[in-house]
């Protein structure tokens, strides 16, 4: 291994990070590299330099303090909805919601459930994702590259699988919006079809899939573990069922 | 795995969370520039913490709230201080570096600590962080990943173009030996 090549490893050696295999490697290549050996020194000075040089500020006492307060406080109010913890760009969509709730509540169209307002919700959902050309945030086939993305945007953790070995290769993962709340979005992909798996916190009972086709949609849904799963595609509805499956195992 | 011997939220809270306060305010100070704007972002994130707190399933409480710190101090710094967040991309942090820069083999020893924590806040943000959160956290790189919400690899990548620039910074100012 030449310098150009040990440089990159000489850091991930110097942290703990590399391999045993490539720590021989790099041990090896030091004890005949003078130049590499230095470089490797200065790593470690700037290390001591930056750790015994008072530069990490601790919090102060009195903002420790005040969120203690603020905790206590926010605990003894009403539990807070998810539409307080959105950003104000969503207030507009609320309030659009609301004034939409407002007039169904006035005019009770007859034979729409909220259940099949959620199907329909849950298929533009998908139209949605592929015409903007936004079906994915986060683009990679590696669940944890996908399920750490979703850390601290969300206020549950979905679980994301691997179903490359099922012919269900993983895309990436998105943010979405659904039935009044934010909820993670997985994409998978069989051939040419996509796959959006919508993901959210339901206080359910673990229930059986139960499947509705509409306008060359397939919609399968199920709660487990108490969360929400959804799955859309206009993928045929007996694979579909399968990565359904898959996914619930 | 953290285990949750309390079960009313505000005591788990001080036992998972506010232990990791000081390196909550830390990374929210570098990032921040100031003490003033640090607290607001660190009290900000704190808060998020607790409502998400459902969220959390235990696991690494340390990356998880420093996750939530530093999505606030960007969300935070665009909305406050535009000025201060200049967005670049990998290329661009490339081309920062100077490419005649000294020797960076030369042996470093006893810089005083003002002219590392000028050299430390004059790096870019990308780089600023990934230092304070190896160097003065000791957080691992896969810490890191999640962190900054980047690829290992550039993770790996930014601390070693970090470090030389320190060490560039530093010797410029003479205090290479």
């Amino acid at each position: 291994m030449n310098c150009a090549e040990m440089h990159p490893l000489l850091h991930a050696y110097t942290d703990g990070e590399l391999d045993l295999v490539r720590s021989l490697d790099v041990e090896k290549h030091l004890h005949t590299c003078p130049a590499c050996a230095t470089l490797r020194n200065s790593i470690l000075s700037l290390r001591s330099a930056l750790r015994s040089g008072n530069l990490a500020h601790p919090a102060p006492p009195a903002l420790r303090e005040r969120i203690r307060r603020d905790v206590a406080g926010v605990n003894t109010e009403p539990r807070p909805r998810p539409r307080e913890r959105r950003p104000w760009s969503w207030q507009w969509l609320m309030i659009g919601a609301a004034a939409g709730a407002l007039f169904m509540v006035a005019l009770p169209p007859a034979g729409i459930s909220p259940g099949d307002r959620l199907t329909d919700d849950l298929i533009a959902g998908h139209v949605r994702s592929l015409m903007a050309g936004h079906l994915t945030d986060v683009v990679s086939s590696d669940q944890h590259t996908v399920k750490p993305w979703f850390n601290g945007k969300l206020d549950f953790a979905p679980e994301v699988r691997d179903l490359a070995a099922q012919g269900f290769p993983l895309v990436g993962g998105r943010l979405d919006y659904l039935d009044g709340r934010t909820v993670a979005a997985l994409v998978y992909q069989r051939n040419k079809h996509f796959i959006n798996v919508f993901v959210w916190p339901e206080n359910k009972p673990d229930t059986a899939r139960r499947t509705e086709l509409r306008r060359g949609y397939a919609v399968m849904q199920w709660n487990a573990g108490s969360l929400h799963y959804s799955v859309v595609s206009d993928l045929n509805e007996k694979e579909l069922g399968e990565f359904a499956d898959d996914l619930r195992k | 795995m953290q285990i949750m011997s309390a079960t009313d939220p505000p005591a788990q809270f001080d036992e998972v969370v506010l232990p990791h306060l000081d390196a909550a305010y830390n990374l929210a100070r570098w990032l921040a520039g100031n003490d003033h704007d640090a607290e607001d972002i660190t009290q900000e994130a704190s808060l998020r913490a607790f409502r998400f707190f459902g969220g959390f399933r235990g696991g690494n409480s340390r990356s998880w709230l420093l996750t939530i710190v530093r999505h606030t101090a960007c969300t935070w710094l665009k909305k406050n201080r535009p000025d201060a967040i200049v967005p670049v991309n990998e290329d661009q942090l490339q081309e920062i570096e100077d490419p005649a820069g000294p020797d960076p083999s030369a042996a470093f020893s006893g810089a005083d600590a003002k002219v590392l924590q000028t050299a430390l806040e004059q790096l870019p943000a990308e780089f600023r962080e990934v230092i304070v959160l190896r160097e003065l956290e000791g957080l691992a790189y896969k810490e890191i990943a999640d962190v900054v919400d980047a690829p290992l690899g550039t993770v790996m990548s930014r601390l070693a173009r970090a470090r030389r620039q320190l060490q560039q910074c530093l010797s410029r100012k003479g205090d290479w030996k």
